[in-house]
């Protein structure tokens, strides 16, 4: 049995303790993940987009400076946009943690493999951008750590956690994009986002 | 020294998105931006992110607006090229999107590489939904911003204005060879 950790596992424990945070999922798989640790009114699951979920998570961040902002999302999303992690380096917002599950392969085209496979560091090109705390997480022990420190907001924050490359059921959020957004924006604005 | 209506429309401009509560000003720069940016750069109500390519701008304005926030997107019409499938996201959800692009490949340009974007730049934006206006004159940029603007935030859709090249000129290359007269 593979002692790779299994995502949904990651994801319910970072989730339980999120209090007000606000939550982007990348396309694909971290979608269903996040669905199915509980659907939220404080989650932007994603449904295309690819190489956008971080970028959209900087916008948040900057725009939300006093909330937590956790951006989860794959190998294959984030290698679509590695221009982000300059970027958001530049801009180094404290309440802003991505965490990547790296299962190494596309999963919902048929796990073929990406780069993360061949080598390819996130966490280490994270660190080179300028990400204040970098980490690569392999281990249930270092899953909690991880939880600890996005929540601590000691910097913007980047992860690059290893999963297996499992097949999981899928979990669906509502996928049309209005209902997604404006759910969103009434839970953290109040009622008058509407007229805003 | 009187302004003309060529040197007047970024101060305007800048003027203009900051009584709108414009924030976060996103951008790949371009020379036809460059006093827009500079502006937008000393003002401290403002945020200016500098992104590697333009998309990224789509994706970050998409989360201003779910924390909020308004913003614009500053880039040249090369750059729409890079914005394609990331305007998905604003289309699919209704975000309202502010987009000034600067063109290039369009007025007495030099530069071949700037044709097939720059000529195409309008019919690709609105082959996939994305509201463009056009502005050919200095004097009416301000007002095109103005109402431009308006549709974006208040109707929930992207917007491009593009800005004639016209306006900023067509730079020449080859006066660009010449040394540099102190």
């Amino acid at each position: 049995m593979s002692k790779l950790l299994h995502r949904r596992e990651v994801v319910v424990e970072l989730l339980a303790a999120r209090g007000n945070a606000l939550v982007i999922a990348g396309l694909g798989a971290p979608a269903w993940d996040i669905t199915h640790a509980g659907d939220h009114e404080l989650n932007f699951p994603l449904w295309g987009a690819m190489g956008g979920a971080a970028l959209m998570g900087l916008g948040l961040a900057l725009a939300q400076p006093k909330r937590k902002v956790l951006v989860i999302t794959g190998d294959g999303e984030m290698l679509m946009g590695l221009g982000a992690l300059a970027t958001i380096a530049v801009q180094k917002p404290r309440n802003l943690s991505i965490v990547v599950l790296d299962n190494e392969r596309y999963g919902e085209t048929g796990q073929q493999e990406t780069h993360t496979g061949h080598g390819v560091d996130l966490a280490g090109m994270a660190k080179a951008a300028g990400f204040a705390q970098t980490y690569n997480v392999r281990t249930p022990a270092e899953v909690s750590r991880l939880k600890q420190r996005i929540y601590a907001g000691e910097g913007t924050l980047f992860a690059q956690v290893k999963v297996d490359m499992e097949k999981l059921p899928l979990v669906l959020p509502p996928r049309e994009g209005s209902l997604l957004k404006n759910r969103f924006r009434a839970a953290l604005l109040g009622p008058d986002a509407a007229h805003q | 020294m009187k302004k003309t209506a060529e040197s007047r429309w970024p101060d305007e401009v800048h003027a203009l998105l900051k009584q709108a509560g414009v924030r976060q000003v996103a951008l790949v720069p371009d020379a036809g931006h460059s006093r827009l940016i500079k502006l937008c750069e000393q003002d401290k109500s403002m945020c200016v992110v500098r992104l590697t390519t333009e998309e990224e701008g789509v994706a970050v304005l998409a989360g201003a607006w779910l924390g909020g926030e308004k913003g614009v997107l500053l880039m040249q019409s090369s750059g729409v090229g890079n914005c394609i499938n990331m305007l998905s996201l604003p289309l699919a959800c209704s975000f309202p999107l502010l987009m000034l692009v600067t063109m290039r490949g369009d007025h007495g340009e030099f530069n071949p590489a700037q044709m097939p974007m720059g000529n195409t730049t309008q019919s690709v934006l609105e082959a996939l939904g994305v509201i463009v206006k056009r502005v050919d004159a200095a004097e009416d940029v301000t007002e095109m911003v103005s109402s431009t603007m308006r549709l974006a935030f208040n109707t929930y859709r992207p917007v491009a204005l593009l800005i004639g090249q016209r306006i900023q000129g067509a730079k020449d290359f080859r006066k660009l060879t010449q040394s540099v007269k102190k």
